[in-house]
């Protein structure tokens, strides 16, 4: 929404008391804008309007005007009277009008909200001890609100397939579901992929994949999401943890460079879901399935877990002396990353500054984008590495010219962030010739041939932000504790940085960074980690606006209108 | 300098005087205690009876046909105040005669280091798989063995009748009860 949208509201009256709303909103939408809700299932602020679930009916009435004349009627106190429908109407299918007057809390709504938790409620299971939706379910919550606690129903309760697969990742529990349809209209509306439907009628509706098919696209977790019961459930997921034991924490996800905004839940150090936040500018609610399973990479088997000097585990003191006795003989050459955050990508600019690094290689990362959250650049940070002069032209997949320089002899020690040098063009006689100092999640062919290994940590051990293919900065928190004895990424290049000059390292913190950056690089004046928000913000893109990027157009980039598009994301944010 | 009064004490009459009303009194409570029966008990050779509803080390107990009632909620981990108990859920897994159920903890562990005997486990459970029972004094030579895993839990918890046979009730369902074509 513009600043100009947002300005214009209207008033409706809710309960008696006006408030204000913006223009155009929908009831549900602009009610829960105001800090209230009205219970409902099927409607979902990003999916069409069914209106099936009935659970949003509000009483709505409109002032009263003379048929004939259009002259306001007036009660006896020359009051403009109401004229209230005979009947509540659903909200979720109305629009806000100005003068518009509705009761959320009249007797009639209260009757209207038990009567259809009743019949939601005559074939639901008990089964809310082994349903992985409880504690975040919508049923759930509205039957302590509206339920009446015990059932009138008599008769024995519907029996359906509980453990039926539409999915490879997704299970479906036919008695729980509550015939929203939300998870159909998603699969049409947003994944393209119309897969779902109902069949059969009254207490034998079911839900079902067209015969043939799955519900298989990259796509279908969300439909987990928005299930408002425990009908949909990820296999990945399934009765792993309750959800009430877990912390989210706003993150980012590192997939692409949509930059997904997600939520991490972990319990004690460890990570059992992500899953998505919304973020209208971003991804609106969604995210894509590859996304969601990248938290596994914390505990991978090839996870980088040690300090190691000449394939040996050290110290941390000690694989930095080896490295910096390394760089000071000269001529080093430093791989960046698009993978690492904002801020360690300034920092390892300063600290090629100190080195004199005789050049600054990176790895591009392409692959088929899906036109709606995966883009075409598998990294999430490509633009960070532009805004902080890392580089200054768009990374190719190979690097043939540092392959050149190491053919001519004029680079003797490598310093790789994350990249695999083998995979991304170096042959064995090039390696060999000079030392790798390498720094990453995982133990890849840099590592293996590396004189110093440092572990780094992934996007969820550590806090920073990525800047996403519209130039916005967003930021992502430490959701879960470092493995033991690794120290931050920050610190471990400003202390090889401190080194090269001969400074004693300090231990810098992001928004300590973030204020030498908001000084040094002039598209981020003025901002503040804090500032950033959850929601982040979009930053100029100046001179790379014109950048050939490969992202073609996907839900919320315009290659055409890239560098406007990043500039209005960051007025609103 | 505070005022004092001073009282006058009165002079011992004769019986007083003589101490055998105060010894007769003695032996008579003396005596009296002699020939009541003992109330010691004798333990640990001999134990006390536990009232119902005693709340003793807490334990898992099985159903009548010795299935396992736990269906790892985890509610009674939500509620321990202390945390002593610690669940890892599981899944069972299809073919299995209890499928139907379709959760089981994996493992459950209750740190008896930890538990303050509160009885809120209990409480809580919505399956009626947990008990403080009379199982009052636990010992161990280790840290270790002072957690109960669940093969010792379902052990001590031995089997309790069920009025509601809930899971029961659900496969006649599935089998007997209007099936979804």
């Amino acid at each position: 929404m513009s600043a100009d949208a947002k300005a214009e509201t209207i008033t409706i009256n809710v309960d008696g008391v006006d408030r204000e709303v913006p223009k155009g909103a929908n009831l549900i939408d602009a009610i829960e804008q105001l800090g209230e809700e009205i219970p409902h299932y099927c409607y979902h602020p990003k999916l069409s309007v069914v209106g099936n679930c009935r659970m949003c009916l509000v009483e709505l009435g409109m002032p009263m005007r003379d048929r004939a004349t259009g002259e306001p009627v007036l009660d006896d106190d020359g009051v403009q009277k109401i004229g209230w429908m005979p009947k509540p109407g659903i909200a979720c299918s109305t629009t806000v009008a100005p003068g518009m007057h509705i009761k959320t809390k009249s007797q009639v709504v209260k009757d209207c909200r038990n009567g259809v938790m009743e019949f939601l409620l005559l074939n639901h299971p008990l089964d809310c001890p082994i349903c992985d939706q409880a504690g975040e379910c919508r049923l759930q919550e509205f039957a302590t609100d509206y339920g009446r606690g015990y059932s009138r129903y008599t008769e024995a309760k519907n029996v359906k397939p509980k453990r039926t697969r539409i999915g490879p990742r997704i299970m479906l529990d036919d008695e729980r579901c509550i015939l929203c349809s939300r998870c159909i209209r998603f699969s049409k509306e947003i994944a393209n992929d119309d897969v779902l439907g109902f069949i059969d009628r009254g207490s034998y509706s079911t839900l079902t994949t067209y015969p043939g098919k799955q519900l298989e696209n990259n796509y279908s977790l969300n439909t987990v999401d928005i299930c408002p019961v425990g009908a949909l459930t990820s296999t990945d997921f399934r009765f792993k943890m309750r959800v009430w034991f877990l912390k989210a924490v706003p993150s980012i996800c590192t997939e692409s460079s949509v930059g997904a905004n997600t939520e991490v839940w972990s319990r004690e150090g460890k990570i059992y879901r992500i899953t998505p936040r919304r973020n209208d500018a971003v991804n609106d609610t969604w995210m894509t399935d590859s996304g969601r399973a990248l938290y596994k990479q914390v505990e991978a088997d090839n996870r980088l877990r040690a300090y190691q000097v000449d394939g040996k585990a050290s110290s941390f003191d000690a694989a930095i002396a080896a490295a910096i006795a390394q760089m000071k003989q000269g001529k080093t050459a430093v791989v960046a990353s698009a993978r690492a955050s904002l801020e360690e990508q300034f920092l390892l600019s300063q600290m090629v500054e100190a080195t004199a690094a005789v050049r600054v290689d990176m790895v591009s990362h392409y692959g088929d984008g899906d036109h709606l959250l995966l883009s075409e650049d598998r990294t999430p940070n490509l633009r960070g590495a532009l805004l902080t002069g890392l580089i200054n032209d768009l990374p190719d997949a190979r690097l043939d010219g540092l392959g050149k320089a190491i053919d001519a002899g004029e680079v003797d020690t490598l310093f790789v962030v994350h990249e695999d040098l083998a995979a991304a063009g170096l042959t064995d006689a090039q390696i060999a010739k000079v030392k790798v100092i390498y720094a990453g999640i995982e133990e890849n062919s840099s590592s293996a041939n590396a004189k110093v290994s440092f572990p780094l940590l992934t996007v969820f051990e550590k806090e920073g932000s990525f800047v996403n293919q519209n130039f916005r900065v967003q930021k992502f928190h430490n959701a879960i504790p470092a493995p033991r004895g690794v120290v931050y990424d920050l610190h471990l290049l400003e202390t090889l940085r401190a080194h090269m000059v001969g400074e004693s390292p300090t231990r810098p913190t992001v928004p300590a960074v973030w204020e030498l950056m908001a000084q040094k690089i002039t598209c981020l004046h003025g901002l503040d980690f804090r500032g950033l928000g959850d929601l982040g913000v979009g930053v100029d893109a100046g001179r790379f606006a014109s950048l050939p990027f490969v992202e073609s157009k996907n839900l919320k980039h315009d290659p055409e209108k890239r560098s406007k598009l990043g500039v209005e994301a960051g007025a609103t944010a | 300098m505070a005022k004092t009064k001073v009282l006058e004490r009165k002079p011992l009459s004769l019986a007083e005087r003589t101490y055998l009303p105060q010894i007769a009194s003695g032996l008579k409570t003396t005596l009296g205690n002699m020939l009541k029966p003992n109330v010691t008990l004798q333990y640990p050779e001999e134990r006390p009876v536990i009232p119902e509803n005693y709340r003793g080390v807490p334990t898992l107990v099985r159903d009548p046909e010795g299935r396992e009632k736990c269906v790892s909620c985890q509610l009674c981990e939500f509620v321990c105040p202390p945390k002593a108990i610690r669940i890892t859920p599981g899944e069972i897994s299809e073919g299995s005669d209890t499928e139907h159920v379709e959760k089981a903890p994996e493992e459950f562990e209750i740190n008896m280091l930890r538990c303050i005997y509160c009885g809120l486990c209990q409480e809580v459970c919505p399956e009626e798989a947990i008990f403080l029972q009379d199982i009052f004094s636990v010992s161990g030579y280790s840290r270790e063995e002072m957690i109960n895993k669940k093969d010792k839990l379902y052990e001590l918890g031995g089997t309790l009748p069920d009025r509601h046979r809930k899971w029961d009730k659900k496969k006649a369902a599935e089998i007997n009860g209007p099936a979804h074509h």
